[in-house]
């Protein structure tokens, strides 16, 4: 835990890499949460611009396509007068056989200050951020099944914004916890902010093996896992694993676990629905909770680049 | 030539000795301990003061990477670690590139390592052609090349119908099947053990069934067919128990456990530690201890260093992404002590899984000092500490997750067949 935090968190306590929330203390992520709030009003304004890392080059450099997470961290970058350059590098150096670090040596020797990283592997940002050049950023944007920290961060500006205090809540995360890195990010946040009662709800095939060790209580009965809940995070359902091994098909899935409305009336009634997206609507959800009033997952995209924004001015602004 | 090494600590497990005396060789064999035969003359008298006398170490697993991987290592390079870390007896598992599913290939591996004569080298065959686990390999004609068992390396076990004609035919003329028990299905694509730590990382994990499902249709073929089986690398307490229930009714069964998952545990990885990426993958902590407990009953026979040179390349990649295994001849013998010490067990009994327990289960007469063995003698210092770096190593794998630690143990000189191949300088 300490190394964890070592990595990411310097010894005078500021931010070097964004690497997971596992670690991360709570004054840190309250920080990041405050200093998305200033953020939240540059993208109301008529110039959606601030000069704080003018002249900073930021490498977008995804091992794994990712089209909208990318653009929200291109957004980000942009908005604080960064130079973005992207590379999806999956395509490239990679199928020529070069390494991932040789690959992060060469564009450090283009003088790269920050890079925000998705890899299919977990802890591949990690073996980057050891690799850097002092000085250099790591943001970990998605590695295999082990963190999303900025996605975890923007549900967690997303709840403080909508329930303001954590420590009474009570928080339900549905469906692929096994191959979930955003529900990994998110539980780790929740548990260092205080909600006191964090479940996960899933048949035992999609729920990873010793999770309540992360300190989450598990269900496997849909109905009895929302009951009064503040928050219920639905996660992606991915294709692959909807016919097969895991789950015999994704109607059956749907019909124990999709959120509609009749189970979300056992939550409380001014729950918020959250999902990182991309939906798959009539599978994990349905259209008439996604698009309800107690969804709040358009306001989560645009928390998103607010968070981004937050998190890139505390690595590269002097 | 004759040697005397006189003033030292002789401790030999396998006669429960462990008392001051000397040791007189002649002819390349132990002559006589303590007092010299009549009429014998020295040639070189070794002054052994301070330094424990010991057989000479076997390792019932230590990849020497030829055929195929000489980049990663060589027989020189390897062999070279294996006389500084006191081993004098090592048998080489068949994966190899090709694997060791020819007797030429085997013939030609002996041979190179015997005029080398830096440790004795034991190899084992592979049980099928390839390591694919569909045809079975040439068991006789290996055996005569020098082959002392069978096994499929770290590949996996075949289908159960091939296993069980491989095991009825290694029967049929008393060969020994070594396999590592691990249900290709259920391991297929796992780097870690499955508990917390694979979930907090997020790492495809391996349970520990596919340890137990695979063990126990392999004491099923056993009682079928009446083969003799080596157990690779035990890694769970399920296994453990498995093996000592097996064991209490008689089956002809030995097991051995490797020196990494004696002394480490998931909870090692920490934040992705590729040095500790092996294969079985490190387990629990209540894993480990069940291991260290049945090392110290005998219900495992052997400790063996899994020795596996590997190049930075291979593990400064993501921690899926890393090649498993680790440098380990260099290391066995500090490990062995350091676990009798934390067990609390006396010197022979920290020495017997590294000698006589590990040459019984090859078969062969080494790890004693009996009048009349072969003088393969290792005189190490038992207060000796040593920090364990790169610059330490002889072996041209560099990796391990050792590295940093302070052990206690270390060689001094090696002695092969009487003749000295290895003395550490005094620095």
């Amino acid at each position: 835990m300490s190394a964890r935090a070592s990595l990411q968190v310097g010894p005078d306590g500021s931010l070097r890499h964004l690497l997971s929330t596992e670690g991360l203390p709570a004054a840190m992520l309250h920080r990041i949460l405050d200093t998305a709030d200033q953020f939240v009003s540059v993208s109301e304004r008529e110039v959606k611009k601030v000069p704080l890392l003018r002249g900073k080059s930021i490498f977008n450099v995804f091992f794994e396509n990712s089209t909208r997470t990318r653009t929200t961290f291109e957004i980000a970058a942009k908005r604080l007068s960064a130079d973005v350059i992207n590379l999806n590098v999956g395509a490239s150096s990679t199928s020529k056989g070069e390494t991932l670090l040789d690959t992060v040596w060469n564009l450090q020797a283009m003088d790269a200050d920050m890079f925000v990283v998705r890899h299919s592997q977990s802890g591949a940002p990690h073996l980057i951020a050891r690799h850097v050049k002092p000085g250099v950023a790591v943001i970990n944007a998605g590695d295999g099944r082990h963190a999303h920290p900025t996605q975890g961060l923007l549900d967690m500006y997303t709840i403080r914004h909508y329930k303001r205090d954590f420590t009474a809540l009570t928080v339900a995360i549905v469906g692929d916890v096994l191959h979930s890195r955003v529900a990994r990010s998110q539980i780790h946040a929740l548990k260092t902010l205080g909600v006191p009662d964090l479940r996960v709800i899933g048949p035992k095939t999609l729920l990873p093996e010793q999770v309540e060790r992360l300190g989450v209580r598990v269900f496997h009965d849909m109905a009895q896992g929302l009951r009064d809940c503040d928050v219920v995070i639905m996660l992606r359902l991915q294709n692959e694993r909807m016919n097969g091994a895991l789950l015999p098909s994704a109607g059956e899935f749907f019909k124990r676990y999709g959120l509609t409305a009749d189970k979300l009336a056992r939550a409380k009634r001014d729950a918020i629905v959250m999902h990182p997206g991309p939906m798959n609507r009539g599978v994990e959800i349905d259209s008439p909770v996604a698009d309800g009033r107690q969804s709040v997952i358009l306001p989560q995209v645009t928390f998103g680049i607010a968070v981004r924004m937050a998190v890139m001015a505390m690595l590269g602004a002097p | 030539m004759n040697l005397s090494i006189v003033n030292a600590r002789v401790v030999d497990p396998a006669a429960g000795r462990d008392s001051p005396g000397a040791i007189h060789v002649t002819g390349g064999r132990i002559a006589s301990l303590d007092r010299a035969p009549e009429g014998f003359r020295a040639d070189e008298t070794v002054d052994a003061s301070g330094l424990v006398a010991c057989p000479g170490l076997v390792d019932i697993a230590a990849r020497l990477r030829e055929p195929g991987f000489e980049y990663k290592a060589t027989l020189e390079s390897e062999l070279g670690a294996a006389a500084a870390g006191g081993v004098t007896s090592l048998a080489c598992p068949p994966d190899t590139d090709p694997t060791l599913d020819e007797p030429g290939l085997v013939e030609m591996l002996t041979r190179r390592a015997g005029s080398l004569a830096l440790a004795r080298v034991f190899p084992l065959g592979a049980l099928t052609v390839g390591l694919r686990g569909e045809r079975l390999a040439e068991m006789a004609e290996l055996v005569e090349a020098g082959c002392v068992g069978f096994s499929q390396g770290n590949a996996a076990l075949p289908p159960a119908a091939t296993l069980l004609q491989a095991m009825k035919y290694a029967s049929t003329f008393g060969y020994t099947v070594w396999l590592r028990c691990e249900d290709a299905s259920l391991a297929q694509g796992g780097v870690a053990h499955e508990g917390e730590v694979s979930t907090r990382l997020g790492l495809a994990a391996v349970p520990a069934v596919a340890e137990t499902v695979a063990l126990r249709m392999v004491l099923e073929l056993m009682s079928a067919t009446g083969a003799r089986v080596h157990i690779e690398r035990l890694s769970t307490a399920a296994g453990v128990a498995l093996v000592r229930a097996a064991k209490d009714k008689g089956m002809p069964l030995t097991c051995d456990v490797g020196m990494h998952h004696l002394h480490l545990s998931d909870r090692d990885i920490g934040e992705f530690d590729s040095q500790c990426r092996f294969v079985p993958p490190l387990r629990d902590p209540a894993d480990r201890d069940a291991l260290r407990r049945a090392l110290a009953d005998g219900t495992i026979d052997a400790l063996c260093s899994d020795h596996t040179p590997v190049d930075d390349d291979e593990k400064q990649v993501p921690f899926a992404e890393a090649a498993p295994g680790a440098t380990g001849l260099e290391l066995l013998l500090p490990l062995a002590l350091k676990w009798a010490g934390q067990a609390r067990l006396p010197m022979d009994q920290a020495l017997a899984p590294v000698t006589h327990r590990a040459a019984a289960v090859l078969g062969v007469r080494a790890g004693t000092l009996a009048v009349g063995a072969e003088a393969d003698i290792c005189l190490f210092d038992p207060n000796a500490d040593w920090v364990v770096t790169p610059a330490q190593l002889v072996s041209q794998g560099r990796n391990t997750p050792f590295l940093g630690l302070e052990v206690v143990g270390r060689v001094a000189r090696t002695v092969l067949g009487g003749r000295t191949v290895f003395t550490r300088s005094q620095s």
